[in-house]
């Protein structure tokens, strides 16, 4: 079956069958990769889109459950006034390092300071440990963020 | 590994690179993909050198535009290898760094071996010590073959001119020409058998922040992993592999698979079944609808248990002796107090971000391979014999990698994916899921120790015996490395310990644990080695009644530098101050890799027993530093790695199977629980030691000496148990 797909403000028509998880239409059927795979189970948060501005785990969100809601990746988070100021933050504190589990902590990231313009560390806990990094940049994740948060 | 120990042996592999040899090619590498500075990780970005190119080695080539083309032989997976390294060859070419642009290194053992291990490969926290040299070397050789080009251009004494910011400059006359404009005439003149390196305190580069070249494509989602490539008609798959080791497939019914839309093929192995799909949500679908009959072969019914049990007997016999000063029989027999203890670490998962992958497209006479490897060389070998084609058809693309930890550096992911691409009309990606890849790595050894010491009427350890088992990684990874029972990994971190011993022996008992896989993990040796070594010393301390880091100290006369940290990392962390109840401070050192490293965990104990480390500080002589922010940054990132195996790390089996399945039973730490790290590097002119993997050992005893002086309870076997620190209610 068909489905249309509001993504980055633009539709997309795929069809697959709508239990398909929209990470796997993002990356392999839409060509879109900069939203990675991490455990398929919403425990690592690689994943991470907006779904209507909310932080959300794409490899569990079926295509069928997504109707005409707006979703955003990192391909285009860039041009939120919260995403910009995230990815600032990220290049000002040179956050990555592997960098693969990035475009989820950025996503989670910028509707954290979407929502929350002056977040907490317990806030920054609450929203930020969803996203596992094997490489450990947790420190500079939570400075960025508050440095985004205090206006980038 | 002890790279020392490696280089220096007669046995290490032949094709050793000899700096003469690198100095005297003259060929530039072609075919690579090429990594611009602007996208640096691009798909497209693929050049072929021009003819009149400039390439006065294996490494640098200089075109008539200028660009200056840097051929890395070390791959970028984190640490920070792909701006490290170019600012050696910046620094002594005297261009900006922003000019330098990237070519992954194809795969050569000959011009790309690590020199250090003899194999193209990056690991064991080297790279930077490989490069050190070599890569100043041929940076200077160009340089020097510019400004002799340039003086011969204007007829004047080469010493009269220098050369700044990607020009020479004839400073009596004002002229200056352009790398680009000399490029063709520096080509035809002899490379220098010597050149003269910069004087340190001319550095401008070295030992200043720089930005990270790969940052940029890791913040808008462009940089492109192995898993992110897309050859044109790409295939899908994923796969199932035996649960058990050395189990085979019985049968496959398969209707229900074929069955589910986007579905284009199963693929059938000896020891696995791949579904072949549009998409891998199709391709995970249709595997779960699949019906495989297991024949469970020979370690169907291994436990944990078995491994560990099989271990404790080894290390009841004699082993190979990794190290003997004096004579710790006698020691002993003369010792006021005896101490033993047992240790054990367990197996681990390396579970990288980035699962398992690798795309291959295996045509009739050639085979074409997109992965993100450590050991390039490694990948075209094997896949070519699974291919049964010679290496030079095997066309292999490495890509930016999404972790490594070890796990990279072997090619048991390229060969199975070429298995199944044989099978597969055009290219196939083969995806890993979460499970597979936790229940299908290759671990790090368990490991089983067994130590005793003996103190004199001070305390003062007079006396330290240690053999331990496990199984040898190099022994299978780098057979030439395994001699007389010993390779130069398993037993760094127990031997040429930094305390003064004077009566000290170690053994090594090799034991291969029946069918399960091992491999490096982030730390290799002395992952195991500074946990047992670091927490014993404690143990010392404890039963000598003494301060843990004043019993250290007095250890230390013969080794100022591991002095310095430890004073330093006391004195950062606040040592010996008083701490609220429940809490404790536990420290490590360690002389690892190249560099010094000392940490103080601070560890609060809940009433559930949960362990929580509130704060790191760790001093470090890791020698001359090449970019401060990333020494920092992997620091700090090997801590947290490390203080996830303290915590969480453990994979168990039960019938020969692989208990952990995904990140609800192999934990990570996260956001929540990582604590603040205080890094403070002493300043040294020492050669750059290694980073990548020191912290991640030397946090574990850290940790688990603060446990100690919170609760009293040692911990001798890993991860922490929070049953075991549970207070009583």
């Amino acid at each position: 079956m068909a489905f249309t797909l509001k993504i980055n403000g633009t539709p997309h028509e795929v069809d697959v069958d709508g239990d398909t998880p929209l990470l796997w239409v993002l990356r392999d059927v839409l060509g879109m990769t900069g939203t990675k795979f991490g455990c398929g189970m919403a425990l690592c948060g690689a994943c991470t889109v907006h779904i209507d501005g909310q932080a959300t785990r794409s490899c569990i969100t079926t295509i069928d459950s997504i109707g005409n809601s707006a979703i955003t990746t990192i391909e285009a988070i860039g041009a939120t006034p919260a995403g910009a100021k995230i990815q600032k933050a990220w290049l000002d504190r040179e956050v990555p390092q592997c960098g693969y589990c990035q475009s989820g902590q950025i996503m989670s990231a910028a509707a954290l300071v979407a929502e929350n313009p002056h977040p907490t560390d317990t806030d920054i806990d609450d929203a930020m440990s969803g996203n596992i990094c094997r490489c450990g940049t947790y420190l500079r994740i939570r400075e960025a963020i508050k440095q985004a948060a205090q206006g980038g | 590994m002890n790279h020392d120990h490696r280089a220096s042996r007669s046995d290490a592999p032949a094709n050793g690179f000899s700096r003469r040899r690198f100095l005297q090619t003259g060929t530039a590498a072609g075919g690579a993909l090429l990594l611009g500075l602007h996208l640096p990780f691009a798909r497209d970005a693929a050049q072929a050198a021009a003819a009149d190119d400039f390439a006065p080695n294996a490494f640098i080539r200089i075109g008539s535009d200028g660009q200056v083309v840097l051929t890395m032989p070390y791959v970028e997976m984190g640490q920070g290898t792909y701006t490290s390294v170019p600012m050696l060859i910046a620094e002594e070419l005297e261009v900006d760094l922003k000019q330098v642009r990237l070519e992954h290194a194809p795969p050569n053992e000959k011009l790309y071996a690590n020199p250090l291990l003899g194999v193209q490969a990056t690991g064991n926290s080297n790279a930077m010590r490989g490069a050190w040299k070599p890569l100043r070397q041929a940076g200077a050789a160009a340089r020097t073959m510019l400004v002799a080009a340039a003086a011969k251009k204007w007829d004047v004494d080469p010493a009269s001119c220098r050369a700044q910011h990607g020009e020479v400059v004839h400073q009596a006359s004002g002229r200056t020409e352009k790398y680009g404009d000399l490029a063709a005439e520096a080509a035809q003149l002899p490379v220098p058998p010597n050149v003269l390196l910069k004087d340190p305190r001319d550095f401008k580069l070295i030992g200043t922040p720089a930005k990270r070249l790969d940052t940029p494509a890791k913040v808008n989602g462009s940089a492109v992993y192995g898993i992110d490539v897309r050859p044109p008609g790409v295939k899908i798959a994923t796969l199932a592999q035996s649960p058990t080791f050395g189990g085979r497939v019985k049968s496959v019914a398969d209707t229900a698979a074929k069955a589910v839309k986007g579905v284009r093929q199963i693929v059938r192995l000896d020891d696995a079944v791949a579904v072949v799909a549009d998409h891998m949500g199709a391709a995970k679908k249709g595997l779960a609808a699949l019906k495989i009959d297991w024949d469970d072969g020979p370690h169907a019914k291994l436990t944990t248990g078995d491994v560990a049990a099989e271990l404790e007997q080894a290390t009841l016999k004699p082993g190979a002796v990794a190290q003997t000063i004096g004579d710790v029989d006698k020691a002993l027999a003369g010792a006021v107090t005896k101490v033993e203890a047992i240790y054990q670490v367990p197996f681990l998962a390396h579970a990288t971000m980035e699962p398992m992958n690798c795309t291959v497209h295996f045509r009739k006479d050639e085979c074409e391979i997109w992965i993100g490897n450590q050991a390039l060389a490694r990948v075209q070998a094997r896949a070519a014999k699974v291919a049964g084609l010679p290496p030079e058809k095997v066309i292999v693309h490495n890509h930016l990698i999404g972790g490594g930890f070890g796990r990279r550096l072997e090619s048991d992911g390229a060969e199975r994916a070429v298995q199944i691409a044989q099978q597969v009309e055009g290219p196939v990606k083969v995806v890993w899921t979460r499970e597979e890849d936790i229940q299908h790595d290759m671990y790090r050894p368990y490991w089983f120790d067994r130590l005793t010491a003996g103190l004199d009427q001070d305390g003062k350890p007079i006396a330290w015996n240690h053999r331990f088992a496990g199984s040898s990684v190099v022994a299978r990874w780098l057979p030439p490395g395994f001699k007389d029972g010993l390779d130069p990994d398993s037993t760094e971190g127990a031997t040429d310990l930094v305390y003064d011993l004077p009566n000290f022996h170690v053994e090594f008992v090799r034991v291969e644990p029946p069918g399960i896989p091992t491999a490096f993990w982030r730390s290799v040796g002395p992952s195991h080695n500074v946990f047992v070594i670091e927490s014993f010393i404690d143990e010392l301390a404890a039963a000598a009644k003494q301060d843990a880091v004043a019993y250290r100290r007095a250890l230390l006369d013969k080794t100022p530098r591991a002095k310095a940290v430890l004073d330093l990392v006391a004195e950062k962390a606040g040592w010996g101050q008083p701490l609220p109840k429940g809490r404790g401070r536990g420290v490590s050192l360690q002389n690892a890799f190249g560099s010094l490293m000392a940490h103080v965990a601070e560890v609060e104990i809940a009433k559930d027993g949960t362990v929580r480390v509130h704060r790191v500080t760790c001093a470090v002589d890791c020698g001359t530093v090449v970019n401060p922010d990333t020494v920092q940054a992997q620091i700090q990132s090997g801590i947290i790695f490390g203080a996830t195996a303290a915590l969480y790390g453990e994979i168990t089996l039960k019938n020969g199977r692989v208990e952990q399945t995904n990140f609800d039973t192999y934990q990570m730490l996260r956001m929540d629980a990582a604590p603040p790290i205080d890094v403070h590097i002493v300043k040294s002119s020492e050669p750059p030691g290694g980073m990548g993997e020191t912290g991640t050992s030397a946090i574990v005893p850290a940790i688990a000496n603060a446990v100690f002086a919170a609760t009293g309870k040692r911990l001798r076997k890993m991860p922490v148990d929070p049953a075991a620190l549970k207070q009583p209610a």
